[in-house]
């Protein structure tokens, strides 16, 4: 069988890491994949050797802005570690709960656009619709609805008003039951379960391998979630349930996203009602010659940072890894072997950040375009329809 | 765990930093590196993390970051190349993982890494000129139309 090239992106400006994928496919059936990235490299290793430990926070904020937390969380963290200091425990609940309620938009963010792609516009709407609640929510706390610049080395800069907290437990309380009807109404659709129960499976074994990290390895049941085993934040001193799932496919991928976003609403809960009064900040005032590391979970995963000091008050090396850099590669072991209308849904489980597959085109082996990105949206819901008719729904 | 490492390799271990409960620092020999990490990736089920390189006054410095979840450590394996013989091996033979950041480190630090599958630009875009590695300390801007904040 003739063998086309379908090339996906390169980038959007909306997207966190842009990334050019070449699918081969044989008829509908993909067999090859590859991937190109750094159309939007924007040196910021290096940028961060020029910048004093202070500004390199809100330089880091601006890696990503769907987890802008993540990263000056896993900084400071590093930064802790190289001074060995330690944050408050004020501080650290506020980091925790700045944290969780990232997640939540997150990952409600990722829900509506997976259920866009597969045809799903109501899923789409209600889920950014409660994704508005919590950034109001994350307004209330930070002054911010994004990049909420609330971390500092050895603490946080803004602390949470006790008048505050009754309007933050109203909101977060208001979006469950909506959350709970929307949980429901995933898990208990056919339609859903035909276009996502063992579709992109990735494997323990691949998880493993590829080193997978946050809700893609926890699907494939690697049970590792840097909150529970690295102890950081207020995560030791409240319970809380790591969601882990077992199949690996992107039904079990929103699976464990949607569990987790209750776990988080029940970990912002436990953390303004468990407070503890305090300073905010251990007024670090020097780093020390040496190195740190710090890691966190962020959304999509563990957030790596590595930091090498000589004493003066720049970086001599910043290391960043985020978690889409080790998730990225497992598109190798899920997407080959499966059907070109579900490679929109399958490249977008891992939550890479959904922009590329708006720019999707087909194109033949002379390069004459045979579909555009909407086309290919359009074959990804065509598929949902055809079998919404077949289950009679 | 450290007791254990160091009677498993007796040569490969240089020396132990040890920085606390949760973060060690071994410097081992570059030879060592595959056997080392295929035995706490095999063997130990540590996570690979990534690796940063390091560009050293005399000599380039790569770790490799393996995070160990059930017992909350972070282990640094630290190697020393010398800046004439930038040449290690390439650790994609034990996990996949690799692949990326050792195409990384290659693009940005111009280190060889033996028996890789597609040591090609991972970031880098195609116009970058060959042989310009923008994470040295040495580098110069190459390019007179490039306005690009270099911070300091």
């Amino acid at each position: 069988m003739t063998r086309t090239i379908v090339p996906i992106g390169p980038y959007h400006p909306l997207q966190e890491e842009p990334e050019f994928f070449t699918l081969t496919v044989e008829g509908e059936t993909v067999v090859d994949i590859d991937l190109k990235l750094g159309y939007n490299h924007r040196g910021i290793e290096k940028l961060s050797e020029g910048k004093v430990y202070d500004q390199a926070i809100f330089v880091v904020e601006r890696v990503c802005g769907i987890c802008s937390t993540s990263h000056p969380f896993a900084y400071t963290q590093a930064l802790e570690d190289l001074a060995s200091v330690e944050a408050p425990p004020r501080a650290r609940f506020i980091r925790t709960i700045i944290a969780e309620g990232e997640r939540i938009h997150s990952h409600l963010l990722w829900l509506g656009l997976a259920g866009h792609f597969l045809g799903y516009n109501t899923v789409f709407m209600w889920s950014w619709k409660l994704r508005e609640e919590i950034l109001d929510v994350m307004e209330i706390l930070s002054g911010n609805r994004n990049n909420y610049a609330m971390f500092k080395v050895g603490g946080v800069r803004r602390d949470i008003q006790s008048e505050d907290i009754p309007e933050v437990l109203r909101k977060i309380d208001s979006i469950v039951p909506t959350l709970e009807k929307l949980r429901k109404a995933i898990m208990e659709d056919p339609v859903l379960h035909a276009r996502t129960k063992g579709i992109g499976v990735l494997s323990r074994e691949a998880a493993v391998d590829y080193c997978a990290v946050g809700p893609t390895a926890r699907a494939s049941g690697v049970a590792r979630d840097i909150r529970k085993h690295c102890s950081y934040g207020a995560y030791e001193e409240i319970s809380w349930q790591m969601i882990v799932a077992h199949n690996g496919d992107v039904f079990d991928k929103l699976l464990v996203r949607i569990k987790e976003l209750f776990e988080s609403i029940n970990i912002i809960r436990a953390c303004l009602s468990g407070l503890p009064d305090g300073e905010i900040d251990c007024r670090v005032t020097d780093i020390p010659p040496g190195e740190g590391i710090g890691h966190i979970e962020a959304p999509r995963g563990e957030c790596f940072h590595y930091v090498r000091s000589d004493g003066t008050n720049r970086p001599v090396r910043h290391k960043i890894r985020a978690p889409t850099y080790m998730n990225l590669p497992t598109y190798k072991s899920t997407v080959v072997g499966e059907t070109i209308s579900d490679a929109a849904i399958i490249l977008a489980a891992i939550d890479p950040c959904y922009c590329c597959t708006e720019r999707i085109a087909v194109l033949d082996d002379k390069g004459q375009k045979l579909h555009s990105g909407k086309q290919l949206l359009d074959l990804s819901r065509q598929k949902t329809e055809q079998l919404r008719a077949r289950f009679g729904v | 765990m450290l007791q254990l490492l160091k009677d498993h390799f007796p040569q490969a271990i240089v020396s132990v930093h040890d920085r606390g409960p949760k973060r060690v620092y071994l410097e081992i020999d570059a030879g060592a590196i595959t056997e080392v990490a295929g035995h706490v990736f095999k063997e130990l089920g540590a996570r690979f993390n990534t690796a940063s390189a390091v560009d050293g006054r005399n000599r380039m410095e790569i770790l490799y970051h393996f995070t160990l979840e059930d017992i909350n450590l972070v282990l640094s394996f630290r190697v020393f190349l010398p800046k004439t013989a930038l040449v290690i091996a390439s650790l994609t033979s034990v996990f996949t993982a690799a692949e990326w950041i050792e195409r990384e480190i290659h693009e940005m630090f111009g280190i060889h890494f033996v028996g890789h599958p597609q040591l090609e630009r991972l970031l880098l875009p195609e116009d970058w000129p060959e042989k310009v590695y923008p994470l040295r300390k040495d580098y110069e801007e190459w390019d007179p139309d490039a306005v690009r904040d270099r911070g300091v």
